[in-house]
C-alpha cells in the first residue's frame, strides 16, 4: 500500500453526498472493474478524538495529537504537519489503555511512551484537553485491470462528529461531515491510480481536498468549524485588532476588551482547576489591564472616579488570585527544588509539599468564591459595557463599576472619539515615555543601589513591555522582535533578582506557619525546615548572580544600540514617520 | 531481512505453491515481504495476476542498469510485493556467467542487499535446475525450503543438496525439507514420510497433502491460504510457515 495519491472531498449539502458518490463509482466503472477490497486492505471504522492544550501548543508546533480507537484498542497518534518540504515524517504511535478521553489529562499524568516523550516538553505544564471526537467509517474498493488484478484502491471515509468538547455546538453534537475520497496507488502501477484520480476530478460535486496541505489537518479544521470554533483561537498574547489610524480611545477600548476576553475565557479552567496556566493567564490579563488603565486609561474619556473604581476592582481581582499562584509556583518548582538539595534528603521536604498542597486547597476555595461572587460578575459586565460603547463609537454612556446604571461622561471633558490623536500617535508617545523611564532609572543604578531600586526598575520595565505588547500590531515585526528580545533579557534578570527574594521570604513565612501549625512531629519538622533553609541558600546564590548580571543586561537594552533600535521601532510605527 | 528460497532440482514438486503461500502468510503475520519469481515460466507471477515482464529484462537487472526496486509490483495483499518473472530469465545463467569466477555465484546476493531497507522477508521462487542461478540462490538464501515428493529418488536429491551446501566456504544456509503432494492413501508415501521425518532433523514434521484446492490456485489466481483459509491445505502451509519461523529461533 502506498500513500494516498489524490484526496477529494464531496461538496454540497448532505442530502446529495450519496448521489455524488454514486456518480464517482459509475464513472470509475467505465474504466475499471470494481470489487470490494480483499481482506487485509485498510478499511473498517475508527473513532478519534483530537487533543491539545487550551492554548493550542501542539497545533502551533505543527503537531496533531489524536486518541484513536479501532477494534477496541486505543492509541495516541502524533502527526507532524508542514514540518518540512520533504514531506511529513511517519506518525508516532503509542498504545494506551484506560485513557479517559472526555477528561483533561495533566502532562505529568500521561502514560510513558514515545508520544509522551515527544510532547511533554511542548505542553508542560498544561493539561491535554479533548477538542472534538469524530467517528469515521471507511470502505475500500479495489480497482481491477483486465486480469482481475488490483491496480489502485479507492478509500471512502465518512466522518461524523460525535462529540464537541469545545466550541459552541455542545458535547452531544452529532454532525455529519462531507465524505472523503482518496485513491491510493498499488506499487508498480502508477498509471491506473492517476487515471482514476483524473476521472474523479471530473465527477460532479467532487472537489480536491486539502490542496497542498495535510488531510488530517483539513479534517480537524473542518470539524472544529462545524462545532463553532477554530484552532489557535486562544493565545496569551494581546493581539488586539487595532490599526494605526484608529482613534486612540477606540484603540485603547479594543485593547482592554481583548484583555477582558482573556480574563473571562480563563475563568472556567481556573474554577475546574484544569491546570495552573489558566490562573496564570488570567492573572497576566488582569495585570495587563491594570497597566493599560494606568498608562492609557485617560484617553477613554471616563470620569476619574469611574476609572479609579475599575482600577481598584482589578487590583482586588489580582490580589485574590495571588496566594494560589504563589503556591502553584512553589509546587511547580518542587521537583527542581528537591533536586538541588545536597545536605538534606529529598524526602525531608515531603511535609513541606503536603503543607503547600493543603494550603493551596484552602486558598483555592477562597479564590473560587471570589470568581463566583457578584462583585466579579458585575466588574466584568460593567467593564465590557463601558468599553464596548467606546469601541463601537456609539454615544453610549459608560457605566460605573459595581453598579448596573450607566453614568454620563463628565461635562466639559473632551469627547474621546473626537480626539485627534490616533492609536499610532498614542503608541509612539507612551512607548517613548516608558522607555525613557526605564533608561533613566536603570542608568542611575550602581552596585551600591538598594534592592528597591531594582524592584522599581522591574515595574517600569514591565510597563514598557506592556506598552509594546498592546500596540504590537502597529509595529514593524522585525523591529519589534529586536527591541522585545533585549527587553526580555533585562526583565529575566530583574525577575530572577526579585523572584528569588520573594521566594526566600515566602519560604521563611511558610516555615513559620508550618511550625505554628505543628503539622508534624517536631523531629520531622526540624529536618524539613533545615531542608527549606538549604533551598533559600540556593535562592540567595541565584539572586547574587542576577545582581551581577544586571549591568550587562541593562547596557544591552538601554545602551547606544538599544536606543537606536527603539528609535527605529517608533520611527516606523504604523507608518507614523 | 531474511531470505527464503524454495528449491528443488526437480520440477513439479510444489516449489511455486509453497513460495506463494509462505510469502502470503509471512505478509499476513506483519512482515514486509517480497517474492521474486525467478522462474521464466512465471507461475508465481500468474498466481498474483501480475504480468511476467520486467522492463529491460533480466539483463538490465543483473547488470545493475535497473534496480530491483523499479521492478517491484504490489500484489492485492497488504505488505506483499512481487518481482515478476521475465522470459529473459531463461538466459540468466549466461548473464551471471560474467566477471571473476569467485563473484559469479554471489551476484544475486548483492542485488538483494538493498531490499533490506524495505523488507523483512524475501522469498525466491527458483526454476528447477542445477545451474549458476540455483547456485546464486543457495548462496543468497538464509533458509532453503525444499519440497520433496515421497519417492526414494527425491530423498537422494536432498542428500545431494545438503552435500553440495556443506562444501560452501563461509556462510551456509539452513536447509528445511518437507514432504509435499503427499497422498496418505499410498503405502509408499506413508512409509517414506514417516521414516524420513523421524530420521532426519532437517525434514519438517509438517506434511503438505496432495489437494485439489492447491491445484485450484492457478484457477483462482490466489494463494490457497487466501481463498480457502480453513482448508486442510491452508492449515498445512500455516503449520509449515510456523516450523520455518520457529526453526530460526
Amino acid at each position: 500500500m502506498t500513500p494516498g495519491l489524490a484526496g477529494f472531498v464531496v461538496a454540497g449539502a448532505e442530502p446529495h453526498w450519496d448521489d455524488a458518490l454514486d456518480s464517482v463509482m459509475a464513472a470509475l466503472a467505465e474504466t475499471f472493474a470494481l470489487a470490494p477490497a480483499r481482506a487485509g486492505a485498510p478499511g473498517g471504522g475508527r473513532r478519534r478524538t483530537w487533543l491539545d492544550t487550551f492554548d493550542w501548543r501542539l497545533y502551533r508546533a505543527g503537531l496533531l495529537l489524536e486518541y484513536v480507537t479501532a477494534n477496541r484498542a486505543g492509541q495516541l497518534v502524533l502527526t507532524s504537519v508542514g514540518a518540512s518540504a520533504a514531506g511529513d515524517p511517519e506518525p508516532v504511535v503509542q498504545p494506551v489503555t484506560g485513557w479517559r478521553v472526555v477528561q483533561p489529562c495533566l502532562f505529568d499524568h500521561l502514560p510513558d511512551g514515545p508520544v509522551t516523550d515527544r510532547i511533554a516538553g511542548v505542553i508542560a505544564p498544561r493539561a491535554l484537553l479533548p477538542l472534538v471526537t469524530v467517528a469515521t467509517t471507511a470502505s475500500v474498493t479495489s480497482l481491477l485491470n483486465e486480469d482481475g488484478k488490483t491496480v489502485a484502491r479507492l478509500l471512502i471515509e465518512r466522518p461524523v462528529i460525535t462529540a464537541g468538547h469545545i466550541g459552541t455546538a455542545g458535547s452531544e453534537a452529532r454532525i455529519d461531515l462531507p465524505p472523503r475520497l482518496s485513491v491510493t496507488e498499488v506499487r508498480g502501477y502508477p498509471g491506473p491510480a492517476r487515471r482514476a484520480a483524473r476521472i474523479m476530478a471530473l465527477a460532479p460535486q467532487i472537489e480536491p481536498g486539502a490542496p497542498g496541505g495535510s488531510p488530517e489537518k483539513a479534517l480537524l479544521d473542518e470539524a472544529l468549524a462545524a462545532i463553532g470554533t477554530r484552532a489557535g483561537n486562544y493565545s496569551n498574547k494581546v493581539d488586539a485588532k487595532i490599526t494605526a489610524d484608529m482613534a486612540s480611545a477606540r484603540a485603547v477600548a479594543t485593547i482592554l476588551l481583548t484583555l477582558l476576553g482573556a480574563v473571562e475565557v480563563n475563568v472556567n479552567g481556573v474554577l475546574r482547576d484544569t491546570d495552573t496556566e489558566f490562573l496564570h493567564d488570567l492573572r497576566v490579563a488582569v495585570r495587563r489591564t491594570r497597566a493599560a488603565i494606568k498608562l492609557l486609561g485617560e484617553v477613554l474619556g471616563l470620569a476619574d472616579d469611574v476609572l479609579d473604581q475599575f482600577a481598584a476592582d482589578f487590583k482586588w481581582l489580582g490580589d485574590v488570585t495571588t496566594p494560589v499562584r504563589d503556591l502553584d509556583v512553589h509546587l511547580l518548582d518542587f521537583a527542581d527544588m528537591t533536586a538541588q538539595l545536597k545536605a538534606a534528603k529529598p524526602t525531608d521536604l515531603d511535609p513541606f509539599r503536603d503543607f503547600l498542597v493543603q494550603r493551596r486547597a484552602r486558598e483555592f476555595r477562597a479564590l473560587a468564591r471570589a470568581l463566583r461572587s457578584p462583585r466579579f460578575g458585575q466588574l466584568t459586565a460593567n467593564w465590557r459595557a463601558t468599553l464596548t460603547a467606546i469601541a463601537d463609537g456609539q454615544p453610549r454612556r459608560p457605566g460605573k463599576p459595581g453598579k448596573g446604571a450607566a453614568k454620563p461622561a463628565l461635562p466639559g471633558r473632551p469627547d474621546p472619539l473626537a480626539s485627534a490623536q490616533t492609536a499610532g500617535g498614542l503608541a509612539i508617545d507612551r512607548t517613548r515615555v516608558a522607555f525613557r523611564k526605564v533608561a533613566r532609572r536603570g542608568g542611575a543604578i550602581t552596585s551600591d543601589s538598594p534592592a528597591e531600586s531594582l524592584h522599581d526598575l522591574r515595574k517600569r520595565a514591565k510597563e514598557l513591555r506592556y506598552a509594546l505588547e498592546f500596540f504590537a500590531p502597529l509595529h514593524d515585526k522585525q523591529d519589534y522582535a529586536a527591541v522585545l528580545g533585549d527587553l526580555k533579557r533585562l526583565q529575566d534578570c530583574l525577575g530572577e533578582f526579585q523572584d528569588t527574594e520573594v521566594q526566600m521570604e515566602e519560604i521563611r513565612a511558610l516555615a513559620e506557619a508550618m511550625l505554628s501549625a505543628q503539622a508534624a512531629s517536631r523531629g520531622a519538622i526540624a529536618r524539613t525546615v533545615l531542608a527549606m533553609g538549604e533551598i533559600t541558600s540556593g535562592l540567595a546564590t541565584r539572586q547574587v548572580g542576577a545582581r551581577d548580571a544586571f549591568e550587562n543586561r541593562f547596557a544591552g537594552f538601554a545602551g547606544q544600540d538599544g536606543q537606536r533600535r527603539m528609535a527605529v521601532l517608533l520611527h516606523r510605527t504604523g507608518g507614523a514617520a | 531481512m531474511r531470505i527464503y528460497a524454495t528449491y528443488n532440482i526437480k520440477g513439479g514438486v510444489g516449489k511455486t505453491t509453497t513460495a506463494v503461500n509462505l510469502a502470503y502468510l509471512a505478509a499476513a503475520d506483519g512482515l514486509r515481504t517480497v517474492l521474486w519469481d525467478l522462474d521464466p515460466q512465471g507461475a508465481a507471477s500468474f498466481m498474483f495476476r501480475v504480468k511476467p515482464r520486467v522492463k529491460g529484462g533480466g539483463r538490465a537487472l543483473i547488470r545493475g542498469q535497473r534496480s530491483l526496486d523499479d521492478a517491484i509490483k504490489g500484489t492485492d495483499f497488504e505488505r506483499l510485493d512481487l518481482i515478476p518473472a521475465d522470459f529473459t530469465y531463461r538466459n540468466m545463467d549466461l548473464l551471471l556467467d560474467k566477471g571473476p569466477e569467485a563473484k559469479q555465484s554471489r551476484k544475486l546476493s548483492r542485488l538483494l542487499a538493498p531490499l533490506a531497507v524495505e523488507y523483512d522477508a524475501v522469498f525466491l521462487d527458483c526454476p528447477p535446475s542445477i545451474s549458476l542461478v540455483s547456485e546464486n540462490v543457495l548462496h543468497a538464501a538464509d533458509t532453503i525450503i525444499v519440497p520433496l515428493i515421497p519417492t526414494t529418488l527425491s530423498v537422494r536429491t536432498l542428500e545431494q543438496l545438503t552435500d553440495f551446501i556443506a562444501g560452501f566456504s563461509g556462510r551456509r544456509p539452513d536447509v528445511l525439507a518437507f514432504f509435499s503432494m503427499v497422498d496418505r492413501r499410498k503405502k509408499l508415501h506413508r512409509e517414506i514420510t514417516e521414516e524420513l521425518s523421524a530420521k532426519r532433523p532437517d525434514v519438517a514434521a509438517t506434511i503438505v497433502p496432495s489437494a485439489t484446492l492447491i491445484e485450484r490456485m492457478s484457477v483462482e489466481r490466489s494463494p490457497v491460504s487466501a481463498f480457502a483459509p480453513g482448508s486442510a491445505a491452508a492449515r498445512a502451509y500455516r503449520a509449515l510457515w510456523t516450523e520455518v519461523r520457529e526453526g530460526l529461533d
